[in-house]
């Protein structure tokens, strides 16, 4: 069908005539017709060669085109035209119903554009045009693209259209011009070359040629372990930041100041929810700025946590500091309170936080290989956390009292470090961090009122794999746990992976109770 | 010092009463009705708090409204239904205690509940011991017909087969391999091998079908939706999702992310509606597809007179989704339970399980899905119609594809070995879990 479909169009771009009346009837079929009737009534559409055509079809690929009666027409940002003049509709007429469009027609839709397209006087038309027909090589685009490669002189779309003429010499021509067809196939980055080269394979008869194939298969296949490799990689990085930006705030109310807070995977969920909170404000306030609710909701996670945070210390765990046992009771009952609380305020269902337009999408590496901006946001984001963590200990005077007191409280004290403020403020600091944990997490995951339960478990294990009490250590176990987690998930699948992950790390805590860092000298005796 | 003291035991008291409160659960008991009138007592039991309350609260909702509903025009034989809501917070072995508190103590004279199986499987054996009456209004994986229970969902073969049988049409896109993706439990491992049964009996070779299982929960999708690229790139290849809960949204999320369009690679999913994607951006999912037995988007008088009911209920008790008030398939089951149930009440002039039971066969009654229902004469299941639909870009769905009528459910799938020796009709079942 799609074959057909585009000779005709390719028809009619090469006879070009003068616009002709839009043929009703095959518009009318496009909107009301059965599966093939409208995959027909487009090719008619295209054969007629009105610009009008390209329009109806672009409303129809968005879902824009509805019909009520014998009439058909555009509905976009509540304004209806009718589809064959162009002419404005008053008022939507009533029984209007949508065009009912499949997958199907969308993606011979979609092709029937881009051919379309890759006459167009805008390159980057062009370019986006070559590229979704190369991720299709649908071969019946093959002389409309050599068409194209002949016009074309944009180094970067003749390369693309080179690739796809490539296909078509390589079941016909010479053994050489095969053998050269082969070689420009096996350089390009394109996902299906490897499925198309296969398939000639199967059936070339050629000695030369076959063993050319294989070597190129070969190169291919090499290729795309690396690009797996790399993706798998990618994606350790990218588990390994969240898992930081997790444990980071653990790491300082865990690891320096030994409280046991049950209540850090709820610090992370406020701040989730804080985020979703802004986001709405900005929606509502400021649409025109709404890519940039972020930059607002940074901060305001920060704050709501880190205040939560420091309630809670002045409120509960000031009292029960040096009994552990009376710390995890009470921060756990802490956290089903403000579960319970959240699901009051905002509902048990899970809240919806938008990713901003810029953290959509991804960057392709390769083409089988797509980055996700919003993870590489967040990996960037964690490191950045982690320096400004950093400074703050190494460079602040507060960093100084904070390591100061955790060191040696009695010293501290005596050397006149008001002790308690140091306590609140570092506990504020820590759950801050969590906070800012929540904004990154609601741009992946889900957020609701159960959200901090997931990560409180993954939390505590990297800080104590990473060995209590040392920074250095929870970033290389967050980056180890992300890694081996990745790579255990694509050899034995999600579950056994998990299984495995948390079998290595008892038998590691069994063999090394102190974790991979262990604090030494003094300052582990006296604390 | 006292202060401190004083301090924690209040601490210790707030956080017992939470423990209690959580763990145990809140049984919220609706205060009984005017002495003078007649009333009736209904259980519901769905979990309204833990993983599960995201799908289960709305169906408690609903069913809150369908009684308000006939309560308003006269009751259930004059009857006013009083409602019995407790919460199994989405513990399993809590479903059975519930379960059997509402049937010996409050001694209600049905019972609307349960999401997953195994909350379901966890309650079979009490409902089949106190001789109780359960209505299940949600999809599953058939296997099962207990005398006790009226299943208002789907079977296999009104939801699974039918969705991997439109998209091997040339209409659906004419896929060759199959991923069969799903979270690790009772009701997906038996669906995929249904699922893979029905396949290898089209044709496919095993190679060309991919099974995978995630935790409960899963949330990092990354090597996932890699590994189904790298499996696109041998054909046409569809994915079957039988992914349940919230780790929908980071799922679709990453296939988004990753550029892996509904042209190329699409996926059906059959525990994905309205409700689920509530929380997910559904712009880049246009053209990814669910197979119900019901949509909020469909035409019809019925279907426009639910919508508004809903939307009229959620916004009087002030529902935390009154905002936008979505339907969804377990919704429109739930509600078709409890009026056949009436229904059935009506015809047996009992409340007593047995001749309830009996009337049940052959109810019928006229759905928001347009069509009219039917409660099999035999097997316990509803004659349901089967849509597919395509997301869209505000979370609709845009029904692509639809059978002529209502489907005659087989829990015993033929595409499990032994079923075909297996009657058509209810037993006890809780001893063959």
């Amino acid at each position: 069908m799609r074959k057909i479909l585009l000779t005709l169009f390719l028809l009619a771009v090469v006879c070009a005539r003068p616009a002709a009346a839009l043929d009703a009837a095959a518009v009318a079929k496009l909107a009301t017709g059965e599966g093939d009737e409208k995959t027909n009534a487009i090719a008619a559409l295209i054969a007629e060669g009105d610009p009008r055509a390209l329009v109806i079809l672009e409303a129809l690929g968005a879902g824009e085109l509805q019909t009520a009666g014998n009439r058909v027409f555009i509905v976009k940002d509540g304004k209806a035209t009718d589809a064959i003049t162009g002419a404005n509709i008053a008022s939507i007429p009533p029984g209007a119903e949508d065009v009912v469009v499949n997958n199907r027609l969308r993606g011979v839709v979609q092709a029937a554009l881009a051919a379309a397209s890759l006459m167009s006087a805008d390159r980057s038309m062009r370019l986006a045009a070559a590229k979704e027909l190369a991720a299709g090589a649908d071969p019946a685009v093959l002389p409309l693209v050599t068409k194209a490669f002949e016009k074309e002189t944009d180094p970067e779309v003749r390369s693309l259209l080179a690739q796809m003429t490539a296909t078509a010499q390589l079941k016909s021509g010479a053994p050489e011009e095969r053998i050269a067809a082969i070689r420009t196939l096996a350089k390009s980055q394109s996902g299906n070359t490897r499925t198309i080269l296969a398939s000639v394979l199967e059936t070339e008869k050629d000695d030369v040629v076959k063993a050319e194939l294989q070597r190129s298969l070969r190169e291919i296949d090499g290729r795309l372990a690396w690009h797996q490799r790399a993706g798998l990689a990618f994606a350790g990085i990218s588990l390994g930041s969240i898992l930081l930006l997790a444990a980071l705030g653990l790491a300082i109310t865990y690891g320096l100041m030994g409280v046991i807070n049950m209540a850090h995977g709820e610090l992370i969920m406020i701040g989730a929810y804080t985020t979703y909170a802004v986001q709405n404000l900005f929606r509502g306030y400021a649409p025109g700025a709404f890519d940039w609710y972020l930059a607002a909701a940074v901060p305001a996670a920060f704050c709501v946590s880190a205040i939560v945070g420091m309630v809670l210390e002045r409120g509960v765990i000031r009292w029960l500091y040096g009994r552990p046992l009376e710390t995890l009771l009470a921060t756990w009952g802490i956290s089903l309170m403000l579960i319970q609380g959240m699901r009051t305020l905002f509902g048990a269902q899970n809240v919806q936080v938008v990713n901003p337009a810029f953290m959509s999408g991804g960057i392709e590496v390769f083409s089988d290989i797509v980055l996700p901006w919003n993870r590489i946001v967040i990996i960037v984001f964690a490191f950045a956390v982690l320096a400004a963590m950093w400074l703050m200990l190494e460079r602040t005077r507060l960093g100084l009292f904070v390591r100061g007191v955790t060191q040696n409280r009695a010293m501290a004290s005596c050397v006149g470090v008001p002790t308690t403020r140091v306590d609140t403020w570092a506990f504020g600091l820590g759950s801050g961090i969590a906070g800012l944990a929540g904004c990154a997490l609601s741009q992946i995951g889900n957020v609701g009122p159960d959200l901090g339960q997931s990560y409180i478990v993954d939390s505590f294990l990297v800080v104590v794999f990473g060995g209590v009490g040392q920074l250095a250590g929870t970033v290389y176990a967050a980056l180890i746990l992300g890694l081996t987690n990745k790579l255990l998930e694509s050899w034995s699948g999600a579950v056994i992976a998990k299984i495995a992950v948390l079998v290595f790390i008892i038998i590691f805590i069994q063999l090394r109770p102190q974790g991979m860092f262990a604090l030494r000298g003094r300052a582990v005796e006296a604390g | 010092m006292s202060y401190r003291r004083l301090f924690i035991k209040r601490l210790a008291a707030v956080a017992s009463v939470v423990a209690a409160s959580t763990a145990l659960s809140l049984s919220l008991q609706v205060p009984a009705a005017n002495a003078q009138t007649k009333t009736i007592k209904v259980g519901v039991l769905h979990s309204l708090s833990g993983t599960m309350a995201i799908s289960e609260t709305v169906l408690k909702d609903t069913a809150l409204m369908a009684f308000e509903e006939i309560n308003a025009k006269g009751g259930v034989m004059g009857y006013k239904i009083e409602p019995v809501v407790v919460d199994p917070a989405s513990n399993w072995p809590l479903f059975a205690e519930k379960a059997r508190q509402l049937l010996t103590q409050d001694k209600v004279a049905a019972v609307f509940g349960c999401w997953t199986s195994v909350s379901r499987k966890s309650v079979l054996p009490v409902f089949e011991e106190l001789n109780g009456l359960l209505f299940y209004p949600v999809q599953y994986e058939g296997e099962e017909i207990s005398k006790n229970v009226f299943y208002t969902g789907a079977a296999p073969n009104q939801q699974a087969i039918p969705a991997v049988e439109y998209l091997m049409s040339k209409e659906g896109g004419g896929a060759k391999r199959w991923v069969l993706l799903g979270t690790d439990y009772v009701y997906p491992r038996t669906t995929n091998k249904i699922l893979r049964a029905f396949l290898k009996s089209k044709g496919v070779a095993d190679k060309d079908i991919d099974e995978k299982y995630t935790p409960f929960g899963h949330s990092d999708y990354q090597t996932i939706v890699a590994d189904i690229k790298k499996f696109a790139g041998g054909g046409k290849t569809a994915v079957v999702s039988t992914i349940n809960g919230d780790s929908n949204v980071p799922f679709y999320k990453e296939l988004g992310n990753q550029g892996l369009k509904a042209t190329d690679v699409p996926v059906v999913a059959f525990s994905v509606g309205e409700e689920e994607l509530r929380g997910v951006d559904t712009k880049p999912l246009v053209g990814h597809l669910a197979a119900w037995n019901y949509f909020m988007s469909l035409k019809n008088p019925e279907n426009d007179a639910f919508k508004a009911k809903w939307a009229a209920y959620a916004k009087s008790k002030k529902l935390a989704a009154a905002d936008k008030p979505l339907t969804n398939d377990p919704m429109e089951a739930t509600y078709i339970g409890i009026y056949m149930w009436k229904q059935a009440v009506e015809k047996a002039k009992s409340f007593d399980v047995d001749k309830v039971s009996a009337a049940m066969g052959g109810q019928t009654f006229k759905a928001p899905s347009g069509f009219t229902a039917k409660m099999d004469e035999k097997n316990h299941h509803l004659h349901k119609p089967v849509f597919i639909g395509e997301v869209k870009s505000d979370g609709q769905f845009n029904v692509v594809w639809k059978t002529p009528g209502p489907v005659r459910a087989q829990p015993w799938s033929p595409f499990i070995a032994g079923n075909d020796k297996k009657k058509d009709e209810p037993a006890l079942m809780a001893a063959k879990k």
